[in-house]
C-alpha cells in the first residue's frame, strides 16, 4: 500500500515543519517532512500528480473524539478532494481511517472502519465513483503524532485519502 | 504439546519413615482462605532442591519467584533458615522452621535418570501441625526444566489455597519495537513469568489479538499481511497459518469457543459498522449474532458456550452487553459513568472483566455477569485488554507508559499488581489454559 507522505498545504510551512518534526510533536501540523516527497515547495508539484493531491488539496480530514461524523471543516476538505478525484480519474483511492490512542483496541478498529467508510460515502456523494474506493482501519497502530495530549490526539483521530494506481 | 510430563502422585507411598505422622491428632493443616477479603500471605520457606547442581537451586527459585508473584505467599529468605536439608524425604526439624514462623516448609530434589530425563519430587510440610501435606514427582526433559517449577508451584498452590494454580501456562502477546509511529508488531508467546520467549511472526505486518485455543495448540489474532485485516489462525507447533473465512471486509477481534469448534469475532459491513459472527472450523459455516447499525466487537464466550459478552456502542457509547450464544435476549448489563469495552468472561463463569474509560483515566475491573458489583482493580492514564489467569483469581493487561506498553498482572483483591518482564514493549496479552 502506497503511503503518501502527509504534508501541510501552506508552503510557507513546509520547511519549518521539517524542522519542527525533530522537536516531536510541538507542531500542530503534521510531522512529516517535505523531503520525504521530494519537494521544494507546494509550487513544484505537478497538477494531478499525487503530490499535487496531498499538498494543494489536502489528503485527510479529522474527526472529534469518539466521533465518525464530518465536521465542516472536513465537508470542505473532502469536497476540494472530490472535485480533483472527479478531474484525475487515473487513480484508484483507499480511505484509511484512524483512531487516537484514548479508546481500546479493538473498538478503535471498528471506530477507524466507520471514519473510513464516513469518508467514502461522503466522496461517492459528490461523485466520486465507489468503483474506485476501498477502505481499511488502522484503528490506533499508526499514530502520525505521538505525544500523549490532546495536540496529538486531534491529529490521529483521520481519514486520509491515499492515491494508488498511475500516480504513485 | 508433546506429553513430556507424567505426574505421579505419590502423597501416600512417599511417607515412609514417616510413621509418626500416622499417629498425630487430626490436627487442621495450614491453609489460606483465598476468598476472604484481605490476605495475609502465607510466611513459606522452600528450600534449595538437592541434587542435580544448580538446576536444584534453580527450581527452587522458580517456585519461590511463582508462589511469591501470586501475593497469597511470603516466601522467608533463606538467610534466615536454621536447619540445613541434608535428606529432603526425612522429617524436617519442624521447631527449626516454626522459629522462623515458616509455616509451611517445601523441601525437594533432582536428579538425572538413566534415560536422561529429570526426575524432581518435593515434599510440602506443614510445620506447625508437624505433618507432610503432599509430595509428588514429576519426570521432564531436559527442554523442560522449568515447566517442572511452575508444575510444582501449581501443586503447592492449590494444596495450600484449594484453588488450581496457574503458574504451568503460557501467555502469547504482541511484542512492540520501534518508535511510536512506526511500530513494528510481532505475535510471540512466553511463559506467565516472561520465561521463554519465542516470535511467531516476522513483525512485516500489523499483528494484533492473539488469543489461545482451548488445547493451547493454536492461535486466533489478526494480521494485515494480506492487505486487509483479517482473522488468521495459527497451528503453534507447526507454524502451519490459515485464514478464517472469507468475508469480503476486515474481520477482527476473534476468540475461540470453549469447545475450541467456534471463532466468534467481528465483521465489517459495507456501511461502516461491525457485527459479531460465529463460524464454525469444522464446517466452515458462520452464524451472524448480531445485525445493528452500530459498531458490535469484541465477543467473548461463557465458559459453558451458552451466552456471549461483547461490547457495543448501539446506545451511543460503547457499554457491556450479553446475548446468547444464538444472538437472542441482547441485554446492556454496563450502565456505570464511563465507556465500558473489552469484556472477557472468567473461566470459572462468574465474572466478567473490562475496560472502562471515565475521567481520563482507563481502569481495569470486574462484573458480575449481569453488571452488578462492579469493582474497578486498578486504574491508570492508558490500559487495556485484561485477560483472566485460567484459575480466574489473576488478570494480566497492557499498560502503556514511559514511551509504549508493557505487561502487567493484578489479582482479584486489586492489591497485588506486578509487572511482567519484556525485552520489548508488550500489548494484547492472552493467558492459556492450564495443560491437562
Amino acid at each position: 500500500m502506497g503511503r503518501i507522505a502527509a504534508l501541510t498545504r501552506n508552503p510557507v510551512m513546509i520547511a519549518l515543519v521539517a524542522m519542527l518534526a525533530i522537536a516531536g510533536c510541538a507542531s500542530k501540523k503534521t510531522p512529516n517532512s517535505a523531503q520525504d516527497l521530494g519537494l521544494n515547495g507546494a509550487g513544484a508539484a505537478t497538477p494531478g500528480s499525487a503530490q499535487d493531491f496531498t499538498v494543494n488539496i489536502g489528503d485527510r480530514i479529522f474527526f472529534d473524539t469518539d466521533s465518525t461524523s464530518i465536521r465542516a471543516d472536513a465537508q470542505t476538505t473532502l469536497s476540494r478532494q472530490a472535485q480533483w478525484l472527479n478531474q484525475y480519474k487515473q487513480y484508484a483511492i483507499v480511505v484509511e481511517g484512524h483512531a487516537d490512542e484514548r479508546g481500546t483496541r479493538e473498538y478503535n478498529l471498528a471506530l477507524g472502519a466507520r471514519r473510513a467508510a464516513a469518508t467514502r460515502d461522503f466522496l461517492v456523494a459528490k461523485g466520486v465513483s465507489a468503483s474506485r474506493l476501498k477502505t481499511i482501519s488502522y484503528g490506533k497502530e499508526r499514530p502520525v503524532a505521538v505525544c500523549d495530549d490532546i495536540s496529538c490526539w486531534s491529529q490521529n483521530r483521520r481519514a486520509v485519502t491515499t492515491l494508488s494506481g498511475a500516480g504513485s | 504439546m508433546k506429553s513430556i510430563l507424567k505426574p505421579l502422585l505419590m502423597v501416600a507411598a512417599m511417607a515412609m519413615g514417616m510413621t509418626a505422622a500416622g499417629t498425630l491428632p487430626a490436627l487442621a493443616l495450614v491453609e489460606l482462605n483465598v476468598n476472604k477479603g484481605n490476605v495475609e500471605p502465607l510466611p513459606i520457606a522452600i528450600t534449595d532442591f538437592q541434587g542435580g547442581d544448580a538446576l536444584g537451586a534453580q527450581i527452587s527459585q522458580i517456585v519461590t519467584a511463582d508462589l511469591k508473584r501470586s501475593g497469597l505467599f511470603a516466601p522467608i529468605d533463606k538467610s534466615a533458615f536454621i536447619e540445613k536439608i541434608t535428606n529432603p524425604d526425612a522429617a524436617p526439624r519442624f521447631d527449626d522452621w516454626k522459629v522462623i514462623n515458616a509455616q509451611a516448609l517445601v523441601t525437594g530434589s533432582v536428579s538425572k535418570e538413566a534415560d536422561g530425563r529429570i526426575r524432581a519430587q518435593y515434599r510440602l510440610w506443614d510445620t506447625f501441625a508437624g505433618q507432610q501435606m503432599a509430595g509428588e514427582q514429576f519426570f521432564a526433559n531436559d527442554a523442560n526444566q522449568r515447566r517442572v517449577a511452575h508444575i510444582i508451584a501449581d501443586a503447592i498452590y492449590e494444596r495450600l489455597t484449594g484453588e488450581k494454580g496457574y503458574f504451568d501456562t503460557r501467555v502469547v502477546f504482541i511484542d512492540e519495537s520501534g518508535a511510536k509511529n512506526a511500530r513494528k508488531k510481532r505475535l510471540a508467546i512466553m511463559d506467565q513469568d516472561g520465561a521463554n520467549v519465542r516470535y511467531l511472526s516476522d513483525g512485516r505486518s500489523i499483528v494484533l489479538t492473539p488469543r489461545f485455543s482451548p488445547n493451547r495448540q493454536e492461535i486466533t489474532y489478526m494480521s494485515y499481511e494480506s492487505g486487509q485485516p483479517r482473522v488468521y489462525l495459527l497451528q503453534i507447533e507447526t507454524g502451519q497459518r490459515e485464514l478464517v473465512g472469507n468475508f469480503p471486509g476486515m474481520t477482527f477481534a476473534p476468540r475461540f469457543s470453549p469447545d475450541g469448534q467456534k471463532v466468534i469475532m467481528s465483521l465489517l459491513r459495507d456501511d461502516g459498522n461491525s457485527n459479531i459472527f460465529a463460524m464454525d472450523l469444522r464446517s466452515r459455516s458462520t452464524t451472524r449474532l448480531t445485525n445493528s447499525t452500530a459498531i458490535d466487537t469484541s465477543p467473548s464466550y461463557s465458559p459453558d458456550g451458552s451466552k456471549v459478552v461483547f461490547t457495543s456502542d448501539r446506545g451511543g457509547r460503547a457499554q457491556i452487553y450479553v446475548m446468547g450464544a444464538d444472538g437472542s435476549g441482547q441485554t446492556r448489563i454496563s450502565f456505570g459513568d464511563g465507556v465500558y469495552s473489552t469484556p472477557v468472561w472468567s473461566p470459572r463463569g462468574d465474572l466478567i472483566a473490562f475496560t472502562k474509560q471515565t475521567g481520563g483515566e482507563f481502569q481495569i475491573g470486574v462484573m458480575k455477569t449481569d453488571g452488578s458489583g462492579e469493582r474497578i482493580l486498578s486504574s491508570g492514564f492508558q490500559q487495556e485488554g485484561p485477560t483472566w489467569a485460567p484459575n480466574g483469581r489473576v488478570l494480566m493487561f497492557f499498560r502503556d507508559s514511559a514511551g509504549g506498553p508493557k505487561l502487567v498482572s493484578v489479582d482479584l483483591t486489586g492489591r497485588n499488581e506486578q509487572s511482567i518482564p519484556t525485552a520489548n514493549f508488550a500489548s494484547d496479552p492472552a493467558w492459556s489454559p492450564l495443560l491437562e
